[in-house]
């Protein structure tokens, strides 16, 4: 992985200072453990934390061209820059590594700015061309990698993470009210929104290019699309179940590229056992397993674990997350996360990473991406299920199908009609919307806003969810239902919170890269292209999926029930007596300092919390969000000199 | 393939999960033997709806329409037929 970090003048002005360039990526130590490198010229500075994987003793960056005209530094990986480098030496360039960096200097020679169309990888790139005097910033397509900026007094700082752009900027950083609301909304900020004012994430699939002068320029160059409806992939169930196994076998192959040992994790659900049986049967890797069990039985998975460990014979290795754990690494986590997050679902996953960390292993591979591109999760049943009852909304029994999906609700007889029309009912008339899908969970995440004070109310002056509806593309209107819910998942939820919060940031503060073979491009557009009901087959999730490792994974793992990953919520912070620091946080004088929560509402939450009153969604949601919202704060606003400038 | 082999295939794979034909008559009562459950009745009706471009109104949702392979099959050509 890596991590990077920069400067470029926006004007004529002092020349970049190598001392805060060198500050800026100190912040990313732990990203980067191995070594530094840095290029600093009269316009920009480029700085790099390395993590060494491939060409360990030859890799350092930054890494230059022939002529030592164009100069990159990189966090990530280039999957096919095996076959690429080949293309390139045919080309006439000259390679002075064996790495997977130096084939996008030579790619951007060859192909300007349309180079990154030819990379199979994950990466955040900065990328100098000093014939032009322009730099170019861009973003992996489905935003694996992270890469902030931020312009501040004709200067752009650009980072892998913020904390790097505020040590550039030095000056203690405010909230994006707007962002909050979002992510308390939607899970995580929409666009190009961060929780800092007025530091931007580079969007995935995008460019940022900085010409001489100034100007600035942001583009996409790839973008989730889905077929009109009934326009999707030809071929026979047995044929295109063949098609997308090759691929996942090729995915995941070109995974295993590294000068270093892989891992992988193993959760015991469909979607890595199917990676740790593809790596089983497909290569010639021996197979190195971590998993993470809970000491909460309604959480745990181990028997599956246990049946895939001795069904494809692994070494294994295993941690188990006690509640109090999560209490404990809280406040670790989101100095990580540098964001607020809802649910606690992230901490076992950077403790999962701190196992691979000690068994001294710096890359796994992981299922993650299967759920949004080959339609795994429960809010798609969800949407099929509303869409199945919106035919005929005035149905008494269409709606009762929401019980095989969410069986709390064979409550009493009488009460659950009423109530799952009343919970999922939004919408229900205009099925057609973009937003269908999502209605319901929105709004029950939006119920985290109760608790907003006054002052951070009267700064939320537009509707969210109505501009995150305005602002979705106009092709929308001819997909089908259930790819509109794929692409609003992979636009709101997998980008801005799964593969950042729960995914490269709790790998990365154990210096640990994750590497995700269904999020290779060449996966995410066969699934896209697939006829919906192959992705599920009425409820039955990732069909065409199951179809294709049939012969490769037990059965008894194809056909159990999925299971969402999930962490202790409220039982995490209050299962004992809460630690000081939640206390600290929750306190009336805390609240009030940051000024972003009502401070008797949620002086009330609390008390009902430890009545033990406290068991639903929204309960769990409010107090994980308000409490992160406020180690937020202190960590990144109140401790600002000794946690940012204090190098 | 036929609508019987389609709904034979369907209720196979996913409430018996097997491929053995020999597993399913087509006059077994769905809820008599187990093989689905009142809210299985609606995951059925889904997938005929989906499959065979048909809706199915409230009042048909009743064992005579749905709770066997036959009586599917009679309801759908029912359906069609009156369309």
């Amino acid at each position: 992985m890596c991590g990077i970090a920069g400067i470029i003048n926006l004007s004529d002005q002092d020349s970049i200072d190598q001392h805060l360039l060198k500050a800026m990526v100190s912040k990313l130590h732990h990203r980067g453990p191995d070594s530094q490198g840095f290029m600093i010229n009269d316009y920009v500075g480029l700085g790099h934390a390395r993590l060494s994987i491939i060409d360990v003793e030859g890799g350092d960056q930054p890494i230059h061209n022939e002529d030592k005209k164009i100069w990159v530094v990189f966090n990530g990986e280039i999957f096919n820059y095996v076959e690429l480098t080949s293309q390139l030496k045919k080309l006439g360039h000259k390679f002075y590594t064996h790495t997977d960096t130096e084939v996008i200097v030579h790619l951007y020679e060859e192909y300007g700015d349309a180079f990154v169309n030819h990379l199979n990888g994950q990466f955040s790139i900065a990328l100098w061309d000093d014939n032009n005097k322009r730099l170019l910033l861009t973003r992996d397509r489905p935003g694996i990698h992270p890469l902030f900026y931020s312009v501040v007094n004709n200067r752009l700082f650009f980072g892998s993470e913020i904390k790097a752009i505020l040590r550039g900027i030095g000056k203690t950083p405010e909230l994006n009210p707007v962002a909050l609301d979002e992510l308390m909304t939607f899970w995580s900020p929409t666009g190009s929104n961060t929780v800092f004012k007025g530091v931007d994430s580079l969007k995935p699939g995008h460019m940022l290019i900085i010409e001489q002068g100034g100007k600035i320029q942001c583009k996409a160059y790839w973008e989730w699309s889905y077929p009109v409806e009934n326009n999707y992939r030809a071929g026979t169930e047995a044929e295109l179940a063949e098609e997308l196994k090759s691929l996942l076998i090729d995915a995941t192959r070109i995974r295993l590229r590294s000068d270093v040992p892989v891992g992988a994790y193993l959760s015991g659900g469909l979607d890595s056992s199917a990676l740790v049986s593809i790596i089983h049967n497909y290569t010639d890797v021996s197979l190195r397993t971590f998993s993470i069990a809970f000491e909460d039985d309604g959480l745990d998975e181990s028997s599956f674990q246990k049946e895939m460990i001795e069904h494809v014979n692994a070494d294994h290795s295993r941690v188990v997350c006690k509640n109090t754990d999560i209490a404990d690494q809280f406040e670790k986590t989101i100095w990580h996360t540098e964001s607020p997050i809802l649910r606690t679902a992230p901490v076992p996953m950077g403790i999962l990473s701190s196992l691979v960390n000690q068994s001294n292993y710096k890359v796994v591979l992981t299922g993650e991406g299967a759920d949004e591109v080959l339609g795994g999760y429960d809010i798609f049943k969800e949407t099929k299920i509303r869409q199945f009852w919106a035919k005929n909304p005035e149905s008494v029994f269409r709606p009762l199908l929401l019980k095989r999906l969410y069986p709390y609700l064979n409550m009493g007889q009488g009460k659950a009609p009423a109530y799952i029309r009343n919970f999922f009912g939004n919408s229900i008339e205009q099925p057609q919307i973009n937003g269908f899908s999502h209605m319901p969970r929105w709004d029950t995440t939006s119920r985290c806003k109760d608790f907003f004070s006054n002052d951070m109310k009267n700064k939320l002056l537009n509707d969210v969810m109505s501009e995150f509806e305005f602002s979705l593309p106009a092709s929308l209107q001819q997909w089908n239902y259930f790819n509109k819910a794929q692409y609003i998942e992979a636009k709101t939820l997998m980008s801005g919170y799964l593969l950042s919060s729960q995914g490269d940031r709790m790998l990365m503060m154990n210096s640990v890269e994750g590497r995700f073979p269904f999020l290779d491009h060449r996966v995410i557009e066969f699934g896209n292209s697939l006829d919906p009901r192959l992705k599920m087959k009425v409820l039955n999730e990732k069909y065409l999926l199951k179809r294709a490792v049939k012969n490769d994974v037990p059965s008894s793992i194809i056909n159990r029930f999925k299971q969402p990953y999930r962490a202790p919520d409220i039982p995490g912070f209050f299962t004992e007596k809460p630690l000081d620091y939640v206390e600290d946080m929750l306190s009336e004088s805390a609240l009030r300092e940051s000024g972003y929560f009502d401070e008797k509402k949620v002086g009330l939450l609390v008390k009902k919390i430890k009545r033990g009153l406290a068991m639903g969604y929204k309960d769990n949601m409010a107090l994980v969000g308000i409490l992160s919202t406020q180690l937020w704060h202190k960590q990144f606003i109140t401790d600002f000199k000794q946690n940012i400038m204090h190098d | 393939m036929s609508v019987e082999q389609q709904i034979r295939d369907y209720i196979l794979e996913n409430y018996l999960f097997t491929d053995d034909q020999s597993a399913l008559e087509n006059e077994d009562s769905f809820l008599e033997k187990g093989i689905l459950d009142s809210t299985g009745i609606l995951e059925v009706i889904y997938f005929i709806e989906e499959e065979m471009e048909i809706k199915v109104e409230d009042e048909e949702m009743i064992p005579d329409n749905l709770d066997s392979v036959n009586n599917i099959v009679a309801f759908i050509k029912r359906k069609t037929e009156a369309a």
